[in-house]
């Protein structure tokens, strides 16, 4: 492995073996709805609390990669996830049944990728065969722990974002035929852009995806064009509205993208678009993935975008410091 | 790119804030609940004993009521986010709040989540309405003791 100013190339063949994605009720309606393993019928999932319908979607979606992949979740060496709730319960219970070596990682939405880089870097060092690195969150859960209760009648801002009821894992192998493989990642710095609106975590999260994207650029010598997409995880409609206006580059039209601004269609009940761990983590592992593996798409970065605030900082009067962490994923010819 | 540059592109791309229309909705939402609640208040003294100055108990209570129904059947919700504060300022508005804590909280129990939890947001409305009733009644007590205005 090589390090560049924190873009890491990976020297082995790393592959995005296989994914599972599991997403609620409300999320059946999405343009990406399709490509989704499971749709639960039910926002809690036959569970008594939400945090534990949290915790199933997890199960789920992790044997959902290995059941693709014909295995069974308990060969897999590692695995890695983090969510949005505290003490990142939801993964931690998650981890419990599964019953396997476990890391969980915190930061934010952009915990999807953290998990991924680091499923990568076990690999690269050939600590483990087999990883399962991904994310989730859970709408209901996230409303009550970072905004208000449920029912509490609130007017929502056309910069508020909807978070997803949703999990995503991925099953990291080396050495795979005709899947996609992950080349290079590009570690998050945290960014603070002074932001202090906690409705308003696009523009916040903006110029950290600006950053390592940059980074990731500059450090691997390509430029814009050389991707058929760059697709940041949840800046909604308007934080990748800043984000292509940052760049100035008339290639960021149709390159640059956002899983949040389109997961819920034009949908103008969802305002600014769909945001939450679990946004990233179900668009990249479903159709992104698909469309690597169809070979649609040679050559991708996926840059899953993170709001490190807590409803207490955000009291305290603190600004909203982001992060972002990004993947390379590139798909070889068949054959 | 600097700070100045990057806050000039974000407040380009803000939305700007219908200031106007949500003032209009709020009046309009805020008006129909009161309307409602006079309706109500008309009601208990027509049919029941209460005077103008009793019948105002009956008829939060009632409203709350209708709070409550409203938040659990989910539409209050909808209801705020057209009306913005035309259905937050009225009692109604602090019935939802009341209600839609406990709700969330029944998961942690009746003791520790219900009850730990239930005025969560309503209390800063019962301190600050108590506090800002004493400072009113303080000045009227010393306005009418000076001889300015009478009760």
């Amino acid at each position: 492995m090589v390090n560049t100013f924190g873009t890491l190339q990976f020297t082995s063949k790393i592959c995005i073996a296989n994914t599972g994605t599991v997403v609620g009720p409300v999320e059946k309606d999405s343009p990406f709805a399709d490509s989704f393993d499971e749709v639960l019928s039910l926002e809690t999932e036959k569970e008594e609390t939400n945090e534990q319908a949290n915790t199933r979607m997890i199960e789920k979606a992790c044997h959902w990669a290995a059941k693709k992949n014909h295995t069974q979740v308990d060969k897999v060496d590692v695995l890695i996830g983090g969510d949005l709730i505290n003490q990142l319960s939801p993964t931690n219970f998650a981890a419990r049944s599964l019953a396997i070596p476990f890391l969980g990682v915190f930061s934010a939405c952009a915990s999807s990728m953290e998990s991924v880089i680091l499923g990568c870097l076990l690999l690269e060092s050939g600590n483990a065969k087999t990883v399962l690195a991904g994310a989730s969150s859970h709408h209901q859960a996230v409303e009550r722990q970072f905004r208000y209760p449920l029912q509490y009648g609130t007017q929502k801002p056309k910069t508020s974002q909807w978070t997803v009821t949703g999990a995503g894992f991925s099953l990291l192998e080396k050495d795979l035929k005709n899947t996609p493989v992950v080349t290079h990642a590009t570690i998050g710095k945290v960014v603070d852009s002074f932001q202090t609106n906690p409705l308003h975590m696009g523009a916040a999260m903006a110029s950290a995806a600006r950053d390592t994207i940059e980074r990731h650029l500059t450090n691997t010598n390509s430029k814009m064009t050389d991707f058929d997409v760059i697709m940041t995880g949840d800046l909604g409609n308007i934080g990748i509205s800043i984000l292509k206006e940052m760049f100035q580059d008339e290639n960021t039209g149709v390159i640059l993208q956002d899983a949040g601004a389109q997961f819920y269609g034009d949908d103008k009940f969802f305002n600014a678009g769909a945001s939450g761990a679990g946004c990233s983590a179900v668009v990249f592992f479903s159709q992104i993935y698909e469309q690597l593996k169809k070979g649609a798409f040679k050559r991708v970065l996926l840059v899953a975008t993170g709001a490190l605030l807590s409803p207490l900082t955000f009291q305290q009067g603190e600004t909203i410091p982001c992060i972002a962490h990004a993947i390379e994923c590139r798909m070889e010819k068949r054959g | 790119m600097d700070q100045q540059q990057f806050q000039k592109i974000i407040d380009d791309k803000n939305p700007k804030v219908p200031y106007f229309m949500n003032i209009l909705k709020a009046f309009i939402v805020g008006g129909i609940i009161c309307t409602i609640g006079q309706l109500i208040t008309f009601f208990y003294m027509r049919f029941f004993p209460f005077t103008e100055g009793t019948a105002s108990n009956p008829t939060v209570a009632t409203l709350v009521f209708i709070a409550m129904l409203l938040t659990g059947t989910g539409l209050y919700k909808k209801i705020a986010q057209f009306g913005g504060a035309g259905s937050a300022v009225p009692v109604t508005g602090f019935g939802n709040a009341v209600i839609s804590a406990a709700i969330e909280h029944k998961s942690e129990g009746y003791v520790l989540g219900v009850g730990g939890n239930m005025f969560k947001l309503a209390g800063s409305v019962i301190l600050f309405g108590v506090l800002s009733a004493f400072v009113v009644a303080l000045i009227k007590t010393i306005l009418v003791n000076l001889g300015v205005v009478s009760w």
